[in-house]
């Protein structure tokens, strides 16, 4: 009886299946045509139109062979049982995933005979790393909507690259001066838009990611404008820069080793590395520190905090700072790993970029964020040959993201306080001083 | 006994909009006092303004002898004043220890042991839930949460905005006995909200309606109880 019963669902789910995907494969069909269907090709009597028959039905095929792979697998997930199939997932990938990638990331440049390409690649990811580590503060962890990140990017670089050019600071100066006046900046920001949330906030916060950049386009007394600023110089490993000419006071000459590029890229990758870390750490610090708590309660229900005796003003007001800083910190390193800055660094993409790692992370969440920052800016760089369809990559893959992961690569959010072992410290601590 | 809150003359604005029309009221310590009135009366307004939010635009508030009706909402807050606002209002992805510690914001560390004790004592159901994602709570064990939450800063007065909205009956009962119980123990004052108001003015020491705004009756909760305008209003349909 069952048997039959199950025979009968089977061959209900089979029929569904096959007008799903003959849906899917209509639907194909009605936009193939005109894009591979028909080509238009010019000729010496002008003109002609080919038509290609084959091309259009393995295109439609294709269609509706993922259409079905897709329901397969949708499926099996309802089988497996959802939740239970999620969160044996997250718990495996947080005890794995996250100290193989920052072995992986610690070793990278050590690899022997690993090209100066890959040691640069690093160095790019390892900075969206960061970036996606300082937005995630207030896009993730204060649920502030901020479209302008990129402005403290760009206060972080232009702060080192003027205070280089016009006060001949070093690197190592100039980094927490970045740092400070891009917090600074962020307050700036956060002040006006205190009372504004969502929708009009993104607005906000995007104008003001374009009005610095026109600033800077447009006072080219000071900054250059469009030209930009050259001669930015690179970090000195105390006191030894890293010239290729070799020789005294140079990093080579001192340890009496050939000159390489690679050993200034590898000096920046572990620069940037430590900064991220940093990034990160601070992050998770705080997080369990009243004022990170503040934080992902102000994302949660302003309300409330407001009831609870929680300065809401401050809150959001640290958050833009804190999160400013670091992006601070990430322009002055870009600046002094590029040589060269001018406003084109700064456009709006970039901000978008960020906000799309930490969205598609997982708003919130550390390792998915470097996840996401390794998806969206490592691969496409590696596909160098594809590069004239990245846009159409990065669209793909965010399209595909909110269908399989609507909440990001790393959903789950873990407590900040886990009762069981605070007591445990503080049961010790008791017995000790009975003892 | 000693006035805890009182209120004289407040008036509150939404925009153009009058929401309190000088409002007169007192809380003594020690005293559970509820307001009760139709939707839209202004219950909720007159406890958002006693917290700084609308601020009250004439009158003044006053709060064990100090007045406060220009202090900022986060200042209010830590003169042990606990308010749970309408509708729960917790915290959904964090976790109910979370929240409850988000309620301890204005103690001291030393003391969070204390208050979350006391709290799964009043509440045992929030201590088989420590873990839980409080989005994920039941209605009624959100409310609780809710009302722990308020009451991890060790108040000296709680505000409860409808503790028993969409309850059932029996869990309704259990958060009044709670109350209850927090007055008789530790003396905690209580100004509470309900629209059941049978229920409400059995437990409460005094009672205010309020109408359109303005207070029309005030009187001890029994007595209100009884009076035939009371029933026709806010008592018809039974308890
Ligand atoms: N934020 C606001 N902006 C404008 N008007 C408001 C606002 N909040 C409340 N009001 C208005 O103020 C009046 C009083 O509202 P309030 O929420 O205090 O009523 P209430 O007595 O708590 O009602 P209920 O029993 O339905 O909760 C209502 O007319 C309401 O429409
Ligand atoms: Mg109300």
């Amino acid at each position: 009886m069952s048997d039959v019963r199950s025979a009968q669902g089977g061959r209900d789910t089979l029929i569904r299946y096959i007008r799903d995907a003959g849906g899917v494969g209509l639907l194909a069909l009605a936009i193939f045509v005109p894009f591979i269907g028909l080509r238009l090709h010019g000729e010496t009597n002008g003109l002609v139109l080919h038509y290609r028959p084959k091309l259009l039905v393995i295109g439609v095929v294709l269609a509706m062979l993922a259409r079905l792979l897709v329901l397969i697998w949708q499926e099996r997930r309802v089988h497996q049982g959802r939740a239970a199939w999620r969160a044996a997932r997250v718990a495996s990938a947080g005890k794995y995933v996250a100290p193989a990638l920052l072995a992986s990331a610690a070793l990278l440049p050590l690899v022997p005979g690993i090209a100066n390409f890959y040691i640069d690649l690093g160095v790019l990811v390892m900075t969206y790393v960061m970036l996606g580590w300082g937005l995630n503060i207030v896009v993730g962890l204060a649920g502030l909507l901020d479209l302008g990140y990129v402005a403290f990017y760009a206060v972080g670089a232009y702060s080192f690259a003027l205070l280089a050019h016009y006060f001949h600071l070093s690197f190592w100066e100039c980094l927490p001066l970045s740092g400070i006046f891009a917090a600074i900046w962020g307050m700036c920001l956060g002040f006006p838009v205190l009372r504004l949330r969502g929708d009009y906030l993104a607005i906000v916060t995007l104008a003001f990611g374009e009005i610095i950049r026109l600033v800077i386009t447009n006072w080219i007394s000071l900054t250059g404008g469009p030209n930009g600023i050259y001669n930015i110089p690179h970090p000195t490993f105390f006191g030894l820069n890293f010239n290729l000419g070799g020789g005294p006071g140079t990093f080579s000459g001192f340890f009496g080793i050939d000159p390489d590029p690679k050993q200034l890229t590898t000096y920046l990758y572990y620069i940037i590395f430590f900064l991220a870390l940093l990034t990160n750490w601070v992050t998770l610090r705080l997080r369990r520190l009243p004022m990170g708590r503040a934080w992902e309660a102000l994302r949660e229900d302003e309300i409330a905090c407001r009831s609870l005796g929680i300065n809401v003003r401050n809150t959001k007001l640290t958050a833009f700072a804190i999160g400013a800083m670091f992006g601070g910190f990430a322009g002055c390193f870009f600046a002094t790993r590029q040589n060269f800055i001018s406003p084109d660094s700064f456009t709006f993409i970039e901000s978008a970029t960020v906000l799309a790692i930490v969205v598609l992370g997982g708003a919130g969440s550390q390792l998915g964020v470097a996840l996401a920052a390794v998806v969206m800016i490592g691969i496409p760089a590696l596909l160098q040959d594809l590069s004239i369809y990245r846009m159409l990559f990065f669209g793909l893959a965010l399209v595909i993201m909110m269908v399989v992961r609507p909440r990001g690569f790393v959903s789950t959010r873990t407590p900040s306080i886990a009762l069981g072992k605070r007591q445990q410290i503080s049961s010790e601590l008791m017995s000790e001083g009975h003892g | 006994m000693s006035v805890m809150l009182s209120l004289s003359g407040v008036t509150a604005f939404y925009g153009q909009i009058q929401a309190l029309r000088g409002i007169d009221l007192t809380v003594e310590k020690g005293e559970i006092v509820t307001l009760i009135g139709a939707n839209g009366a202004g219950k909720s307004t007159l406890m958002m303004t006693i917290c700084g939010n609308p601020r009250a635009r004439s009158g003044s508030i006053v709060y064990q002898g100090e007045d406060i009706t220009q202090c900022a909402m986060h200042d209010i807050a830590r003169k042990r004043i606990a308010h749970a606002p309408e509708g729960r209002r917790i915290f959904p992805r964090m976790s109910v220890e979370e929240n409850l510690l988000m309620g301890a914001q204005v103690v001291k560390f030393a003391d969070y042991d204390n208050q979350l004790a006391l709290m799964f004592d009043l509440f045992p159901r929030l201590k088989e839930r420590i873990n839980q994602r409080g989005g994920t709570l039941s209605g009624g064990e959100q409310q609780m949460l809710a009302i722990a939450r308020a009451l991890m800063s060790k108040p000296d007065l709680l505000m409860l905005d409808e503790p028993s909205l969409g309850l059932a009956p029996l869990v309704v009962k259990q958060i009044f006995g709670a109350i209850r119980q927090l007055n008789r123990e530790l003396g905690l004052t209580v100004l509470l909200v309900e629209q059941n108001a049978y229920q409400a003015l059995r437990l409460a020491h005094r009672g205010y309606v309020l109408v359109n705004g303005a207070i029309t009756m005030q009187g001890e909760g029994a007595e209100l109880l009884a009076r035939p305008e009371i029933k026709a209003a806010y008592l018809e349909g039974g308890h």
